[in-house]
């Protein structure tokens, strides 16, 4: 099966006052048709840069993107704006985070999402109303042929969210690039919309590429896993791969620092020492050798990539260092 | 709604009420002062400050006198002029409206019309020639006088290039009422209005620019574009509608203040007799009785046209109306 | 319950007004804590956990009178301080100390830190000027910063440094009593467990007594030693911390901790998933009877006509609920 997003060498450099720094070096993967990849890690290390680039999201006279990048086999990285503006909403439809931000404050909720079809399907006002208040009926929107007539103001920030996905899914879109979709929401809600973003994306057949920096939130959505530090995929692997055999010490570390919510409680939760290198940085190096344990004199050399099937790491450590190294986990 | 409009118009009357107290007790309750003295005017015989005195009822106290002066200004409408004795002071209040309306109305259709241009075409063309060009050009406007505006124009149109094909068609300064001749009254405030206008493109312009960048940076254009749109419809539907408040709310000031005698400058040098003029004169001459008009008068547009803007605010930002 | 409270609320209520009006009785106002009784005993973490609209920061301003509060009353160690002014606050402004969410907007950008640190010393006059320097060198050893960093600028430092700077200015008055509201749900996961762990051992180090306020709960359970869950005002359950977590008595915490996503790719290991209908109500507008009525699963007639109270079970914790499990 041909992958429906192919990204290859994606580098992605921000020119600033202090000259250019490179915000994704070198990233390349891929999304399947069907699945949930997520993309994970802390703010800073170009999990949202990278997919933003891919669809000419951010900010074009002040950032120079490199590679390449097709969808459903055709180049995307390049496309002119007019070109993009096609796919956009219609083939790839983004979700982003702040739902009490993502919508014009001034415009009522349904004719912002009747908007979104009208630019890319002839259909009339009163279709595309009907359309609206059935989206807005699949994410569970009381009331909806009321809550059309809403301004963003009068929803709470959940169902601000819901609306802002019904409006994603409005085109049907082949792909979802969510940028961290719950991580405004308090917790219950979450599982409200995690729940409905799972079973709508199944509905439509659409993929998604899901951005977060919450392990918890992979584990319950994600089929594979990409793991970015500082730029750089540095681990990935299908969930189960990632969860119960992680290769990167940044992995180990991710995940042994989650605070568990059952079993014995550790006196100290394993944390990692220092802080995630400063964006720019340009040693060959293993970016996260001056924080990783088990940092050898060799990580000052480009680390190399270990692969086994689908599961790859930028990393020297081989099976038997890792088991001798990573602490034994609290038991779950 | 019903409600928030009484409301509104109840602050109003309050407003317009308090400065009407404001300025009378500044002109006619100063101490150490005799306004009945004042508005005999000069080298008036005793006999004359005296019948004004009783007149007034400067001799009695002070909200008597305050009720008086209003009764004589509003409801007998008979309050005179002291320096044009005889002179009604409502009716050259009314006289000057239509010359200052016109004035005032015609140059802020430009100004927001052309700052809406400004503003949209440097915020689009970002950072391009075109948008440090109109920048430039903004700033120009803004530093210009309007007086120094004014006579280069009248300079240019009247006598200089006068008689070329450019600017034959000018007459001469002044006003003409619209209701003696549409056309005429275009000729004659065509001029003016370019000229008071520039300086409000300027301005409106650079504040409208700074805001739409402002916007262009807020998550929902991220949204927009995300959604497929076309860079007409966010710029139009998405970013200025938002990026508008700002610049009503300095419309509403602008033009209350111009209406109510800040065109002034405009007014002299283009000899036209408005507002401006009348409360320039009245001034000088310290003539109390069309000052006190005047203000209130004034105050009436500012007021008003605030209690305007937030209307247009509730229009335009539903967030307003709850 | 051994240790006598260190601080209390006493039917501590807070409401804020919505809006004016003159017709008495017409204006709209919010009830954001409710008649809350709840101790912090000396030398425990409680964890105060809730989600938006729950009241949980309210209630630690009004502990730390940092607002007023409307009804009932702050106990600080024996003391009543609800009414005290601020002469009379002095002692209980140094002994409890608050930490906040985003230590930047509490940092002025325009001083040093060690002007920062030793600026509460000075008022205080906790200490003799000649001995401040060594004490600040002390308290950046105690939150592990570098003295070097006592003639930096608080924009030099990441957020995780910066929320240790938070912390230092905080000790830095020998308080007994800290409330930490969010104290780490702005960092990344990495730098969260190291400012977790330096809340663990300072209360080692120094005896502290903390009130830990935050949403989430795995930080929570990984701090506290007892914890309350609040929804819409109320404590819904309160306990120590592994009776809660072990087995929650009340549906809303039973539905919090089952709405986490757990970090674990085997499904089964997961706790059965309640999602929960609808939304939290508006505070303004809290549903009569119990207040998680309209969510709860469970829920009966008794529970839409009467609020249920903060009911003791066998093993000590509280819950208020009419149906908690035997």
């Amino acid at each position: 099966m041909s992958p429906l997003l192919d990204v290859r060498h994606l580098r992605v450099t921000f020119t600033t006052d202090g000259g250019p720094v490179t915000a994704v070096h070198d990233v390349s993967f891929a999304v399947q048709p069907g699945e949930v990849l997520a993309v994970v890690g802390e703010s800073g290390s170009g999990k949202s840069v990278s997919l933003l680039s891919v669809l000419g999201l951010v900010d074009r006279r002040r950032t120079v993107v490199e590679g390449e990048a097709t969808f459903r086999g055709e180049p995307i990285l390049g496309l002119s704006e007019r070109a993009l503006r096609r796919i956009r909403g219609r083939d790839i439809a983004l979700i982003s985070q702040d739902p009490m931000t993502a919508l014009t404050p001034v415009h009522r909720i349904g004719d912002q999402i009747a908007e979104q079809i009208r630019a890319h399907e002839r259909v009339s006002r009163h279709a595309a109303r009907d359309r609206t208040v059935a989206l807005l009926r699949d994410v569970n929107i009381p009331m909806p042929e009321r809550a059309v007539d809403r301004y963003p103001h009068e929803l709470s920030g959940g169902m601000r969210q819901r609306a802002v996905i019904a409006m994603a899914l409005s085109c049907n879109p082949a792909l979802l690039v969510a940028d961290e979709p719950t991580t405004a929401l308090d917790t219950t809600v979450q599982a409200q919309v995690l729940d409905m973003l799972r079973r709508l994306s199944a509905q439509h057949g659409s993929s998604v590429v899901l951005i977060t920096h919450d392990m918890g939130v992979v584990a319950e959505m994600a089929t594979r896993v990409a793991v970015m530090y500082a730029g750089r995929i540095v681990e990935t692997g299908t969930v189960a791969e990632l969860f119960d055999d992680p290769w990167h010490p940044y992995t180990w570390g991710l995940l042994d620092s989650i605070p568990p919510l059952t079993g014995p409680r550790p006196r100290r939760l394993p944390s990692i020492a220092g802080m995630p290198p400063p964006p720019g940085r340009t040693e060959p190096g293993c970016p996260f050798a001056p924080r990783c344990r088990a940092a050898m004199p060799i990580c000052r050399l480009p680390p190399p990539e270990q692969v086994a099937g689908g599961h790859r790491a930028l990393c020297v450590l081989d099976a038997p260092t890792r088991a001798a190294l990573r602490p034994p986990r609290v038991a779950a | 709604m019903l409600a928030t409009v009484v409301a509104r118009l109840v602050q109003m009357a309050f407003v317009m009420f308090g400065i009407s107290v404001l300025v009378f007790l500044i002109f006619f309750a100063t101490p150490g002062s005799d306004p009945a003295a004042r508005i005999a005017g000069r080298n008036a015989s005793p006999e004359t400050v005296e019948q004004i005195r009783h007149d007034f009822g400067f001799d009695r106290p002070l909200p008597v006198q305050y009720v008086v002066m209003m009764k004589r200004l509003f409801v007998t409408r008979d309050l005179t002029s002291f320096v044009n004795r005889g002179q009604k002071v409502i009716p050259e209040v009314l006289d000057a409206i239509p010359a200052t309306l016109s004035l005032v109305g015609g140059a802020a259709v430009l100004w927001v019309l052309g700052s809406l241009a400004v503003g949209v075409a440097a915020a689009a063309l970002r950072d391009t020639a075109v948008d440090r060009g109109l920048m430039i050009l903004s700033l120009i406007g803004i530093s210009a006088p309007v007086f120094w505006l004014g006579e280069v124009a009248n300079l240019l149109s009247q006598s200089r290039y006068h008689d070329t094909w450019l600017f034959s068609w000018v007459p001469g300064l002044g006003y003409v009422p619209l209701s003696e001749s549409v056309s005429g009254w275009f000729k004659a405030l065509v001029i003016p209005w370019i000229t008071l206008a520039v300086l409000y493109i300027g301005i409106y312009g650079r504040v409208l620019r700074a805001n739409l960048i402002e916007a262009y940076s807020e998550d929902y254009i991220r949204t927009a574009r995300a959604k497929g749109l076309s860079p007409t419809r966010i710029m139009l539907r998405h970013a200025l509608r938002t990026s508008l408040l700002p610049f009503i709310t300095m419309f509403g000031l602008d033009f209350g203040a111009l209406v109510g005698g800040a065109a002034l400058l405009t007014e002299v040098v283009f000899g036209i007799n408005g507002i401006g003029r009348l409360t320039f004169h009245a001034l000088q001459n310290l003539d109390l009785p069309v000052i006190l008009a005047t203000v209130i008068y004034a105050s009436f547009f500012v007021v008003a046209a605030n209690a305007l803007v937030d209307v247009l605010y509730a229009v335009i930002d539903p967030r307003v109306r709850a | 319950m051994t240790a006598a409270p260190l601080i209390e609320a006493r039917a501590l209520t807070r409401e804020f007004v919505l809006r004016r009006s003159w017709v008495p009785g017409s204006g709209q106002t919010l009830r954001a804590v409710d008649r809350v009784d709840l101790a912090v005993h000396k030398g425990e973490t409680l964890g105060l956990v809730g989600e938006s609209g729950s009241g949980k920061s309210t209630l630690g301003r009004c502990l730390t009178r940092l607002i007023e509060t409307t009804d009932g009353a702050v106990v600080f160690d024996g003391q009543d301080v609800t009414r005290l002014g601020t002469r009379g606050l002095r002692p209980f402004r140094r002994s409890v100390q608050m930490i906040f969410q985003d230590p930047s907007s509490s940092l002025n950008p325009r001083r040093r830190v060690g002007d920062i640190l030793s600026e509460p010393l000075a008022i205080h006059s906790i200490h003799p000027a000649r001995e401040i320097p060594g004490r600040l060198r002390e308290l950046m050893d105690l939150v592990g910063l570098p003295a070097a960093a006592l003639d930096r600028f608080p924009h030099e430092f990441s957020g995780g440094q910066r929320q240790r700077i938070g912390i230092a200015r905080a000790l830095a008055m020998e308080p007994r009593l800290i409330v930490a509201d969010e104290p780490v749900s702005a960092l990344d996961v990495s730098v969260q467990a190291q400012v977790v762990n330096l809340f663990a051992d300072l209360r080692e180090r120094l005896s502290l007594t903390y009130l830990f306020i935050a949403h989430d709960l795995g930080v929570v359970r990984q701090v506290s030693t007892r914890v309350a869950i609040m929804y819409l005002g109320s404590v819904m359950e309160t306990g120590g911390t592994d009776t809660i977590f072990d087995a929650p008595a009340h549906p809303y915490t039973e539905a919090l901790l089952s709405a986490i996503p757990v970090p674990v790719a085997d499904p089964a290991a997961r706790r059965r998933r309640i999602i929960l209908k609808g939304e939290i109500p508006n505070a303004a507008n809290p549903p009569k009877g119990c207040k998680f009525v309209t969510r709860c699963p469970y829920a009966q007639d008794l529970c839409r006509a009467e609020r249920p109270a903060l009911r003791p079970l066998a093993d000590g914790r509280l819950v208020a609920c009419h149906f908690p499990p035997s």
